[in-house]
Order: C-alpha cells, then structure tokens, then sequence
C-alpha cells in the first residue's frame, strides 16, 4: 500500500502554494518600509533644502544670518578629518586583520582577541569621543584639532574595518596560499602577492563604508568639543576645525525657521559626500573582484 | 641572482646525466622515510612509515579515503604544517638532508619538491604571470629569461601550443583541464627536483584526465613524481611502483605490477580487486 495518499496531497498543494505567496508578500513588504522610510526622508530634506542649495552656500563660512549661511568651512574640515581617518584607519586596521588572519596562531588568547574586536565594533561612538578626549585632547595635549578628532573617529573606525578585512582575507580560498606555498614562498609574499590582491576590493569597500560612517559621525566631535563656527580655513593637522555633522546640529538646533532649511541644505551636501564614497566603493566592488 | 640560478639548473642536470646509464641496475632513492609517525592532535595519522622513492620513476599511493595517503604527501613538502596541531616523529632523508629538522626551511624545500594540487588552483592572473611567480618569488626579474622560463615550463606541461597566443588572458578563461595543466607547468618553473601530485586528475573529465596521465609519463623523465590517487586503474596505468595505504599504515610498498597482479597481502588484494575502499 502507499503511504502517500494523491487526494491529501492535491488538497493541501493549493493551501501550500497560497502560503507561500503570503510569505513572500510579507517580506516584500518588509523591504519596502525601508525604501519608503528613506523616500519619505529624501523628499523632505530636498523640499527643505534645495532652495538654500547654491554656490554661495558652498563658498561662504558660517553666518549669523541664514541667507549668508554656508558650509565652506565644515565641508574642507570634514575632508581634512578624512585626510587622518583614512590612512591611519586602513593603515592599522589591515595590518591587523593580516596578523590575525594570516599569522597569528588559533588559540585560546587570539579567539579572545577576534571577539573583543568585533565587540569593538559595537561599543557607542559617544564612548570613544570620551577616550579622545581624555587620551588625544587631554594628556597628549593635541587640543581640539584636526589630529585629535581624526585619531579619535579612527579608533571608532578600526573594529568595522578590522572585521571587514578579515572577512576579505578569509574569503581568499586556501587553495591559493597552498599554490604559493608550495613553490616555496614565504608567508609575507604569498600575502602580497596572491591574498591581498584578491582581498583588496573587499577590503576597499569595508573601508570606504567605515569611512563614510565616520564622515557623518557627531557624537565624538561633540564631545572632544570641536567649535561650530569657524571663520577659517584649518591650515594644518594641529589646526581647529570644524565638521559637516556638527554644523549640521549647530544650524538644526537654532530656532528661526530660515536655520531649519540651511540645516536641509547641509544634509544634502553630507550625503552627496556619503553617496559618492559609497558608489565609489561598489565601483571597486564590481570593476576588481576576483572570481575563482 | 640570476647566476645562481643558472648554477643550479647545471647541477641538476648534470645529476641526471650521471644516474640515468645505471638507473636499471639500481635506481637511486630521492626520499627516504624511516619511522616517520604523525599525529593531529591526538588522532595518529601515519604509523611508522618505512619507504623508500625511487629517482625518476612514478610512485603511485592508492588507498581508500583517510588512509593518510595526502597526509603522507603533503609531509614529503611539510604542507601539513599548515594545519595546526600536527606532530611528527621520525626522519624523511631527501638528498641526504633529514627535511623534519627544523633547520631546514620549508622555502627551501619546497623550491625543489612542487606540489600540484587535486583541484586546478591557478591564481586569477593571466597565464604569464602564473608561470612567472615561482622565478619571480625566488628573485628572477630579467624579463628574457622569464620568458623562456614560461615557454619551457608551458612546453613541459604540453600546453604550449594550446596557450602560446593568449598568455596575457588570465588564467581561469581556460578549461579545468588546461587549468590543471598551467599548474603543472607553474610547478615546473620552479624546476623542482621532485613533483608531488594529490590526485591530480579527480576533478578532470576522462580525455583531460589522459592529457595529464600522459604529460606524467613525459615528466618522469627529467623528474621524480609522487602521486596520491583514487583511482586505481590510474595507478596501475601509470607508477612504476605503489604504495598501499590503510588507516595510516603502508600495507604493502612494490613494483607496480606486483601489486596489482599478485600483491602479497591479502587487505592490498581485496582493495585492489574492489571488494572494499
């Protein structure tokens, strides 16, 4: 006798089938509520904003008055911050992924090592703009500058791109380090030459991400106490400056009404910056990505 | 440190020279294995091996899965190194150098014993650059004598003519077999002394499977080759000598012919006549 009974089976096909559709419409929806979220956000900030969005805006400093407000000096900050974040940030950041993924041994100390980093990357930026405070700005003395801030969002950095490089590593199939091993290579030069040139677009578009996280990142500046208004230029990395984040807030914060568009204005400035490292990182991601 | 390299590739030639007229009175041993035990941490993967491979011939290792046949090959390289916590007792006498002494780095080592692996693993550089890595990691910058190098080393693995036009494509354009092919001939770049495979053929379909069975009869010339295989008509078709291994042990080390027509053990027997592995 069969097991399986065909009536059974056809009466529950339909009632499977339907199920399956409601599922899928339900995870669709899911999907949507982000993209209406950022559509709905998108259309009020440009609404806002693109009126106060013009050259002048672009190349003036801050001003008491909203029609004489721009973002010059908040925008080359923002880039000069960018200048210490990126290389000490990477620099750092992919040595270590290297030692961890490549040299150091899987024991018990290392393992501990992994999990503290990836919980790293989990602690509040709020707390890291407190330890650059008291390690950068304070005891080494380097005051509210260019350095200061930039060590400070650099630390806040390391642990994603840390994890983002080791993810690249390990995505680097073993077959190939066994290839080069086993024509006698050291360890330093299979690395250079067969498991970085294969991580790297996965370790620029970790790093390009991180970067822009730290582009829009307030909560350090404000605690390290970086200034709002700033009638110049930073000439220099122990130079003060100030940051797109933090003029943002400062303009948000007023209470005219014309402040509110400006701050819509400085927005839109921000994620320009934000959209274009991030394309650049998927550019990276689709032009040097290495299929095996 | 291009001359070095000149030097060296005379002193292996003339090595050659001097041992072929008497290879059939008595064949000279490129590895000798004397108590050789390993442990992974506290599984014991090879037990008190004893063998010795004989220069310039195909020595077949066959065994069912887990018999520690790649274990043993890849300590011929100390490739097993790379797993962590591996231990090993016992000498491996390559050229009258014990290689499990720690005083002998295994870049050195592996300069002049490459490895082909079972799956193709070409690096996704062009064809080129694949050859060149070997004589580049060991300092040869001289593009002429790259370039030699990589038509040698292409012509030795018989895939010269197949690629001649397109050596700056990369490498994974090609097919599985042509792929295993270019790693071969990356290997012999190197001009090793000995030629480890690890079941070379068993992601290749059958012609590309011939190509190589062919290419290692060509090599054993200028070579000694070591192969681990599952697949026995393979090892009969084409070692001079094989190696039977069973859970760690070798149950029986002969001539080709002997083992397969009147193997002295009755395991080596049974598995060879198929009736377990």
């Amino acid at each position: 006798m069969r097991y399986i009974d065909d009536t059974v089976v056809m009466k529950r096909m339909t009632k499977r089938i339907t199920f399956n559709k409601i599922w899928k419409a339900l995870f669709f929806l899911a999907t949507t509520f982000a993209l209406v979220t950022l559509a709905v956000l998108l259309y009020r900030i440009v609404t806002q904003g693109v009126d106060y969005l013009t050259i002048d805006f672009l190349t003036n400093f801050a001003s008491r008055f909203a029609d004489k407000a721009g973002i010059k000096a908040a925008l080359v900050g923002s880039l000069w911050l960018m200048a210490v974040v990126a290389p000490v940030s990477i620099i750092l950041g992919v040595g270590t992924a290297i030692y961890l993924e490549e040299y150091a041994k899987k024991n018990k100390l290392n393992d501990f090592i992994r999990l503290n980093i990836s919980n790293l990357a989990g602690v509040p930026s709020i707390v890291f703009g407190l330890l650059g405070l008291t390690i950068f700005v304070r005891m080494m003395g380097l005051g509210k500058s260019v350095l200061a801030a930039g060590l400070t969002m650099s630390l806040l950095i390391l642990p994603v791109i840390i994890v983002a490089a080791q993810e690249a590593i390990r995505a680097v199939p073993n077959e190939q380090r066994e290839a080069s091993y086993g024509m006698g290579a050291t360890k330093w030069q299979t690395i250079v030459h067969v498991v970085l040139p294969a991580a790297i677009p996965g370790i620029l578009t970790g790093s390009i991400l991180a970067l822009s996280r730290a582009i829009g990142e307030t909560a350090p500046l404000v605690v390290i106490g970086i200034p709002v208004i700033l009638q110049f230029l930073p000439n220099g990395l122990l130079s003060q400056f100030t940051a797109l984040p933090m003029q943002i807030y400062d303009w948000a914060k007023r209470p005219q009404e014309e402040f509110q568009h400006v701050a819509a204005a400085g927005i839109l400035v921000l994620m320009t910056v934000l959209l274009l490292m991030n394309s650049i990182a998927i550019f990276i991601r689709n032009k040097f990505q290495k299929r095996y | 440190m291009v001359l070095d390299f000149k030097q060296e590739k005379s002193v292996v030639k003339t090595n050659h020279m001097a041992t072929k007229p008497s290879a059939d009175v008595a064949k000279k041993v490129v590895y000798d294995t004397r108590n050789l035990n390993l442990w992974y941490g506290d599984h014991h993967g090879l037990k008190d091996i004893n063998l010795s491979i004989y220069e310039n011939e195909v020595t077949a290792i066959i065994g069912p899965s887990g018999c520690g046949k790649s274990t043993y090959l890849k300590t011929l390289n100390r490739m097993v190194e790379l797993v962590p916590s591996v231990r090993t007792s016992g000498e491996i006498i390559y050229r009258e150098r014990n290689i499990l002494d720690k005083s002998y780095t295994v870049e050195e080592l592996r300069t002049r014993v490459g490895m082909v692996f079972q799956k193709p693993n070409p690096f996704p550089k062009s064809i080129y650059d694949n050859i060149a890595y070997g004589p580049r990691i060991h300092g040869i910058k001289n593009k002429k004598i790259l370039d030699e190098i990589v038509e040698k080393s292409l012509r030795g693995a018989a895939i010269w003519d197949e690629v001649k036009d397109r050596l700056n494509q990369n490498a994974y354009g090609l097919s599985g077999g042509q792929q295993q092919r270019i790693c071969i001939a990356r290997c012999l770049a190197i001009e090793p002394d000995v030629i480890l495979m690890d079941e070379p053929t068993s992601a290749l379909d059958p012609i590309s499977t011939l190509k190589v069975e062919e290419l290692v009869q060509e090599l054993k010339k200028d070579y000694s080759i070591i192969i681990v295989t599952h697949n026995m008509q393979q090892a009969a078709r084409i070692s001079d000598r094989t190696a039977f291994f069973l859970s760690g042990e070798v149950v029986e080390y002969d001539k080709t012919d002997v083992i397969f027509q009147t193997p002295a053990d009755q395991r080596t027997e049974d598995y060879i006549s198929g009736r377990f592995g």
